[in-house]
């Protein structure tokens, strides 16, 4: 610790440490436009010259380090005169735009003129003219404004981990812009409207919109990935008109992924669901409240009546809140049906009893950073979990080994240790686990020992082993791809014995918003609210499509798009005799297959908690009132409750579910889960395998339906992806499309080489429009040539 | 001694002679009464009557939709809601002045960056029913195209001193 002296004030500061974080540690403010907390120093902006004591110029406060007894003056003539000076020629460039600019209002460059501007300008010569390059859906540019900052350039080469934008050119002739003439399409690029200090970036969606003097805030938590980021919703007479990060240095820092940014922009879908709507005759008829509700009660009740409670299942969106996961459960349970399940991402749930409370990271979201070695197993964690990925690429940065074992060799945008993408994600990650046994020289864990036994682990497998042994903090995680393979179980068996011989620590990247919430409020059949035992036994999702139930209740979700077997979801649906659907929007899909369609307010419009993959609970309050009749979901289920007679349904308020919730969870966040042991029997079926999890985008009926977002490169199109040597194979080189037939469906799709496929391994997402009725992931599936 | 001057006052009716002084005065002398509706009384360039939106030359609306009227407005009789219009540019959809609000101070004018809201000299307008005197967008242009010359002519007088 050093001490100095500003502006009169001693402070106490470390050695080295910027200026300008002392200052502002000390609440000195030194005016800025570069220099950003979370970015490298580019000190290109020289605002934040402060002056030194025996030193010959006014210095950068953001690139001069603090030394002992050093005396700063950030408000003495000299100081002020050299802000005053480069405030005059920021301006000189900067064009006087600010009644139709954006950012007008709530720009750096403006507050900073107020206090270091002159009235008028002395400049009088023709200003510089740059063109504004089209950053895509998300981004608009207005380049005359920029003052060269490069905020945010850094942020996408040190967070984002992609050379998107860059500036070239010198002096005068610098500007900002894509090195190549295409959008930008990173999946944080959003960020860059917050970041940039003057109008240069803004919100295209927001364009022109409404003034910031205008928006009231309001705090909500993002339900579309399980990091739960903070977010500050801006509302204008009632609408949302955008959506900013709020700063949560343990969650979101002050990021927030394109995904949570722009997803309000579903809000006012024309298939947005509004008033209650029953099927009369085959053809909707909108209708009121209770008609809808007394409908869909006594249909329930007929089900239970003619078939039994154990035909009846529920099915919850990931990101429902965890409020309405808890009442969904407590209605099924009271009906006397314990099929309830959220889980409609996954297929195997052998080890369902032996799970910990809730899908968990192991680990604090912040810890990510301090990780020295990484295993990523089964998913693309950049654009499933963007703001994890930034977490993940500072390590990386920092020399951390990030390691992927995939199936599809994802750009991560992050340096990569070791890669090794196959189709039999098993086989290779029992291999891991083979050399990491015989580098420890160890016996084989309890259960895998006939497994390993036939093994010989290649050169990936055992830098793999080495590097997660090497580091003094590692981590394995199972990503969303992993989460849905037909043998998750053993996979997820594997990675917890990896994690434990290793020292490392074994996470599962939740593929929902709100898993984590769902399980501990009991919305999983085999354990009720607060990891207690089901007293019921319970079917999952996949048993209850088999079962053929004869009721569904659904809940914020449009099963064919959802789930991922979309087949096994399309036949449960046509097999039952009544479907009523809690939901924020009907497509054709869910219009189908519904009797009743209840509307549903969205994240947006109703208060609720959710838990992330760290487990931390947090509480939002709701925005904006819900468009037309729709109302929150918890009251919906509350009122399906009293017309069902069921007890303990007298909730007046949301907050009178989460302190029952809270009573209930108690410390079972602690409940660590136990080793379950497979036999290790998955093999994957002969032939061509059919690869798919849900895209960034398509991930729930709200993301699905924004448009910005869907008109993104993210937004993925509805292709065959296979490497050369797969389409080789079947005899389909060259061709551009092709029929995929899989469980009896087919569809012709364009075909694409892709390299990053393994082999034998044909990639199509699911939840598209196209994929629908299409089976499982990890299946076998045939390929025909229609050239 | 106060009593005496009271009652010879009271006498001789000179307080009552004053007045008629002042009367006869007013009676006789010049008179300033404008004769309404024959008559005006003369205005300033300054005169804050009904607004009015202007256009350029080129038939091009003023307004920027920049809502630095709107949020200025002490009665918060102004109401805009502005888009992105297919040629790009910033412009209202909604623009209201809701004339039983407005106070008439000028604060519009004022911050107005392009001279798009202007305050004429018209005070002669009245309404027949509810929502008669809520001036929507193209009720205000039309008093604009229809009394440019004037605005124009208003604003050029008043320019030197602005």
């Amino acid at each position: 610790m050093v001490t100095i002296e500003i502006n009169g004030k001693p402070v106490q500061a470390e050695q080295g440490k910027m200026l300008i974080e002392v200052a502002d540690e000390a609440g000195i403010t030194i005016p800025r436009f570069c220099y950003h907390s979370k970015l490298s120093i580019a000190a290109s902006c020289r605002m934040c010259l402060v002056e030194v004591e025996k030193a010959p110029k006014p210095l950068p406060a953001c690139a001069t380090p603090v030394n002992d007894g050093m005396v700063v003056h950030t408000r003495s003539p000299r100081a002020i005169s050299a802000q005053r000076s480069v405030m005059e020629f920021l301006l000189i460039n900067h064009p006087l735009d600010c009644p139709i600019c954006d950012q007008g209002g709530e720009c750096t460059l403006q507050e900073m003129a107020l206090g270091y501007g002159k009235d008028i300008s002395r400049y009088s010569e023709a200003k510089r003219v740059v063109g504004n390059p089209d950053l895509g859906a998300l981004i608009a540019t207005d380049m005359n404004r920029c003052i060269h900052c490069t905020r945010c350039v850094r942020f996408g080469q040190e967070l984002a981990g992609v050379m998107e934008l860059g500036a070239p050119g010198r002096g005068e002739h610098m500007h900002i812009s894509t090195y190549m003439e295409h959008s930008v399409d990173s999946e944080l690029s959003g960020n860059v409207i917050d970041l940039c200090p003057v109008g240069a970036l803004t919100s295209k969606p927001f364009r022109y919109s409404a003034r910031p003097w205008e928006l009231t805030a309001h705090f909500a938590v993002s339900p579309h990935d399980c990091v739960g980021s903070n977010m500050r919703v801006d509302v204008r007479r009632g609408k949302v008109m955008r959506v900013v990060p709020e700063a949560n240095q343990i969650v979101n820092e002050e990021w927030l992924a394109d995904r949570d940014r722009f997803s309000y922009t579903a809000l006012n879908h024309p298939e947005r669901l509004t008033v209650p709507m029953i099927k009369q005759d085959g053809q909707w008829q909108e209708t009121d409240w209770d008609t809808a509700l007394t409908r869909a009660a006594e249909g329930l009740r007929d089900i239970v009546q003619r078939h039994g409670a154990e035909s009846l299942g529920a099915w919850a969106a990931y990101g429902a809140s965890t409020e309405e996961h808890y009442l969904l459960q407590r209605l099924m349970r009271g009906l006397g049906s314990a099929n309830v399940d959220h889980r409609l991402r996954q297929q195997d749930f052998r080890d369902q009893a032996a799970q910990p409370a809730y899908p968990s990271l192991g680990q604090a979201i912040a810890d990510l950073e301090q990780l020295d070695a990484v295993l990523l197993v089964g998913g693309n964690i950049r654009k499933d979990q963007p703001l994890l990925a930034q977490r993940l690429r500072k390590a990386a940065r920092q020399g951390a080994k990030i390691m992927q074992l995939d199936a599809v060799g994802h750009d991560l945008a992050m340096p990569l240790a070791e890669q090794s993408i196959v189709a039999d994600l098993h086989s290779e990650m029992l291999g891991v686990l083979k050399a990491l046994v015989s580098e420890k020289g160890e016996a084989a864990p309890q259960g895998l020992g006939e497994a390993l036994a036939a093994l010989e682990p290649s050169e990936t497998q055992r830098a793999m082993a080495s590097a997660l042994l090497a580091a003094p903090q590692a981590s394995v995680f199972l990503g969303n791809l992993a989460a849905a393979h037909p043998a998750a179980a053993e996979l997820r068996q594997i990675a917890r014995e990896l994690a434990k011989l290793s020292g490392a620590r074994f996470g599962q990247l939740a593929e929902g918003g709100n898993s984590a919430g769902a399980w501990l409020a009991g919305c999983i059949p085999h354990r009720e609210a607060g990891a207690k035992p089901s007293t019921q036994a319970g079917m999952d999702w996949l048993q209850m499509c088999e079962a053929g139930l004869k009721g569904y209740l659904l809940h914020g979700i449009e099963p064919e798009l959802d789930c991922i077997d979309s087949a096994a979801a399309r036949r449960a649906m046509n097999q039952a005799d009544f479907v009523v659907a809690i939901s924020s929007f009907a497509g054709e899909g869910l219009k189908a297959q519904a009797d009743v369609l209840l509307p549903q307010a969205t994240f947006f419009e109703s208060a609720g908690s959710y838990v992330n993959a760290e487990g931390h609970w947090q509480q939002a309050r709701g925005c904006v009132a819900a468009p037309g009749e729709a109302r929150p979901a918890w009251k919906i289920l509350r009122v399906l409750g009293n017309l069902l007679d069921l007890n303990g349904f007298e909730y007046t308020s949301v907050e009178a579910i989460h302190s029952e919730m809270q009573a209930l969870f108690g410390d079972v966040a602690m409940l660590a889960g136990e080793d379950w042991q497979a036999e290790q029997s998955w093999r994957p079926p002969e032939g061509l395998l059919r690869l798919a999890s849900h895209p960034i985008y398509r991930v729930d009926a709200m993301v699905r339906r924004a448009e910005p977002l869907q008109a993104t490169r993210d937004a993925e199109q509805a292709v065959l992806r296979a490497n050369p040597a797969t389409l080789d194979v079947n005899g389909l080189t060259g061709a551009t499309q092709a029929r995929l037939s899989q469980g009896g469906v087919s569809v012709v799709l364009p075909l694409c080489e892709d390299e990053t496929v393994a082999d034998g391994v044909l990639l199509l997402p699911s939840g598209l429009d196209e994929a629908c009725g299409l089976g499982a992931p990890f299946a076998a599936v045939q390929l025909e040539n229609v050239d | 001694m106060n009593a005496m001057v009271q009652f010879l006052k009271s006498l001789t009716l000179k307080e009552l002679r004053s007045g008629m002084g002042v009367t006869g005065r007013y009676f006789f002398g010049k008179k300033f009464t404008v004769q309404y509706p024959e008559e005006r009384a003369p205005q300033s360039p300054r005169f804050r009557g009904l607004h009015a939106q202007r256009r350029y030359p080129n038939g091009e609306e003023r307004c920027i939709a920049c809502k630095l009227c709107e949020v200025i407005c002490p009665a918060m009789a102004i109401d805009i809601e502005s888009e992105q219009r297919a040629d790009g540019t910033r412009r209202t959809t909604r623009y209201d002045i809701d004339l039983t609000k407005c106070i008439f101070c000028g604060y519009c004018e004022e911050a107005c960056p392009v001279d798009a809201i202007v305050e004429t000299r018209i005070y002669e307008y009245h309404g027949e029913q509810r929502g008669d005197l809520l001036m929507t967008k193209e009720k205000l242009l039309a008093v604009g195209d229809k009394y440019e010359a004037q605005i124009a002519a208003d604003r050029a007088a008043d320019a030197k001193y602005r």
